[in-house]
């Protein structure tokens, strides 16, 4: 490996290592905070988050955002427990994801079909999102009648093996989804819409193709990470998702994917959003207030991201 | 006009959507309510549009030079909080200091921005979620409330049917659009987003003019911040939060471009105006505020929708 080479993989792990040293900094001065219990209790609210974080991973990678993440969590979650004592466990799962997938095209549709501008379309799209939560809900939350008598519950609070079932389900489309952008074609074609439209369109690549799919598959996902919280909680508040495409985005650049497309991967998201859990983790052992891990996210995202530019321009202010 | 009929004039175009938007809802509502066009509710509209306008114009410049700030929400309820938590120093003193406050966040975005090189819409995503802790370190996550009324009725003086937060807004807009069309800080404000490394080749002090636009945008939240916390006697950390999306909406709609070097303060103008008779023309028809979100999103969509189809696209750009 040339070192030219050599410096722009190590500038591009950076951040990663940074926020690992932090990691393992706070678990040096908070014990309990990878031990095995509390370790595993961070893990399984993570999940939720990270299995979109994944999904939304290829809509970035491409060049675009997802914002309307946040709206779907609530509303397929909201589907999820709601339909569960009508139609069933199997059913509702089935209808949430079918929910998630529409709403993929819808957005994909939007931002691929009538080229807009995806920051606006997925915001419109947020507060569309959230307004049929509340008017197929009528502003009420959705709640399993008899938690105990239901299978649905395994996915969010069962245990493979003494893993969390969550963990196990982020575990596992994390490895499918990392393979699908590393090792196939689509995954390539992908980064190259993202790194360069306007090549990768005169390379035959069908981008707009590609950046519907890629809603696609964070709809998908979005609709599977509320299946996964619908059946932790057992119940579905209509806001239950605000936020999360914060969060969500936050994790993805912590983990060093690039907003501006065409560089990142989908392990390294996952473990954004964990590093993310655990520091806010960390904030509650220390005893600190909950809006106070606000100020420290702020602090440690800028943070993050400068000290990944200031390594690869080997310069500390631009 | 270089020779052209206004109806040609680029800039002027863009703020169609707008207009056309306005006029339908005038229409719309003053046929469905004897009470819409009434001076009350006129003024009601103009506060609303206030309360919404000080933080879109004041995003507008940011996003002509081609960056964005989310951090308005926050900003407004940091400013918020604090005009009345200094209550005691007078209303003139609370005042300034938090608008200095709010400057002084508008300032550290920006030289973030600048200095760091991180971009902007990853700054102030982070700072809108560090900002909104730190309204609520300002408070210790309660409401706080006005103990005389000397705020609330400097804000209820009425010069006619106009209120000194409406007066206020009117001075605000002509002073921001003769900034943009008549000075050289506008000028270059446009430059800046046309091109920047051209803008930066041309000599112009790129840093200072994009960091004094975010100062603009701290100060003007600020204001609408000071003014919802005027009207309401009270104010929460949580206040503002929502706006920074409205402010979007309010700047697209209003057809300043996403990608910079295009829009106008009067566009924008507009666009608040016409948001504003929107959410009030709900309220008189006593349309359930359930369905707001659903309205809002899916007016914004397809406005997009509609300038897409309408635009001829440039050639050799997409």
């Amino acid at each position: 490996m040339t070192p030219r080479l050599w410096l722009s993989r190590s500038s591009r792990l950076a951040l990663s290592f940074a926020v690992l040293a932090l990691v393992i900094l706070l678990a040096l001065r908070i014990p309990a905070l990878l031990s095995a219990e509390n370790a595993f209790q961070v893990l399984r609210q993570a999940a939720v988050q990270g299995i979109m974080a994944a999904g939304v991973t290829f809509v970035i990678l491409a060049g675009r955002l997802d914002l309307s993440v946040g709206s779907l969590l609530s509303l397929c979650s909201v589907a999820a427990v709601g339909l569960h004592d009508v139609v069933g466990p199997g059913w509702a799962i089935a209808a949430a994801l079918m929910l998630g997938v529409v709403v993929g095209a819808v957005n994909g549709l939007l931002v691929a079909g009538f080229r807009l501008n995806s920051l606006v379309a997925t915001l419109g799209m947020l507060s569309v999102l959230q307004g049929v939560t509340l008017l197929s809900t009528g502003g009420r939350n959705a709640s399993v009648v008899n938690p105990e008598n239901t299978w649905f519950s395994w996915l969010g609070r069962g245990h493979v093996l003494g893993v969390p079932v969550p963990v196990v389900i982020l575990a596992v489309l994390t490895v499918v989804l990392s393979i699908l952008l590393t090792r196939t074609c689509f995954g390539r074609y992908v980064r190259a819409t993202g790194s360069n439209e306007t090549a990768a369109r005169y390379s035959a690549i069908p981008t707009r193709r590609v950046i519907f799919i890629t809603y696609l598959i964070s709809g998908l996902m979005t609709a599977v990470a509320a299946v996964v919280m619908g059946s932790r909680v057992m119940g579905a508040r209509n806001d239950s998702g605000t936020g999360y495409e914060l969060t969500v985005i936050s994790g993805i650049i912590l983990g060093g994917t690039h907003l501006s497309g065409g560089c990142g991967s989908v392990v390294r998201s996952v473990g954004g959003i964990l590093a993310l859990g655990f520091i806010q983790n960390a904030g509650v052992l220390l005893g600190l207030p909950y809006y106070f891990q606000w100020i420290v996210i702020w602090a440690v995202i800028v943070g993050a991201v400068w000290v990944t530019l200031a390594v690869q321009r080997r310069r500390v202010f631009a | 006009m270089h020779g052209r009929s206004l109806i040609d004039h680029p800039g002027l175009r863009r703020t169609f959507p707008a207009w056309l938007l306005l006029g339908a809802l005038v229409i719309a509502f003053c046929s469905q309510s004897p009470y819409f066009l009434t001076g009350l509710n006129v003024s009601n509209i103009l506060f609303q549009a206030a309360l919404i306008g000080f933080v879109a114009c004041g995003l507008t410049p940011v996003v002509i030079s081609g960056n964005i700030d989310l951090t308005v929400g926050a900003i407004m309820g940091v400013c918020a909080c604090l005009v009345i938590e200094l209550q005691s120093l007078g209303v003139a003193a609370a005042i300034v200091v938090s608008l200095g406050a709010g400057a002084v966040l508008g300032l550290l975005n920006g030289v973030l921005v600048e200095k760091t090189g991180v971009s902007s819409f990853i700054v102030t995503l982070a700072g809108m979620v560090g900002l909104r802790g730190l309204a609520f370190v300002l408070t210790g996550d309660t409401s706080v409330a006005l103990e005389d009324e000397r705020l609330s009725s400097l804000i209820e003086y009425q010069v006619g049917p106009l209120s000194v937060g409406v007066l206020v807004f009117i001075a605000n807009v002509l002073t921001l659009h003769c900034l943009l069309a008549f000075t050289v800080h506008g000028r270059n404000t446009y430059a800046i987003g046309g091109h920047r490394t051209a803008a930066y080749d041309a000599g112009i002090p790129v840093s200072s003019h994009v960091i004094t636009n975010f100062v603009v945008s701290g100060i003007l939240a600020g204001a609408s911040g000071i003014l919802m916390a005027a009207n309401l006697g009270a104010a929460s950390p949580s206040y503002g939060s929502g706006y920074e999306l409205w402010a979007i909406i309010a700047v697209v709609l209003g057809g300043t471009g996403l990608r910079g070097g295009t829009g106008s303060i009067a566009g924008t103008l507009v666009a608040v105006l016409a948001l504003a008779t929107l959410r009030n023309g709900l309220e008189l028809m006593s349309v359930p505020p359930l369905y707001e979100p659903l309205i809002i999103g899916t007016v914004l969509i397809t406005v997009l929708v509609i300038d897409t189809i309408i635009t001829p696209r440039r050639a050799g750009y997409e």
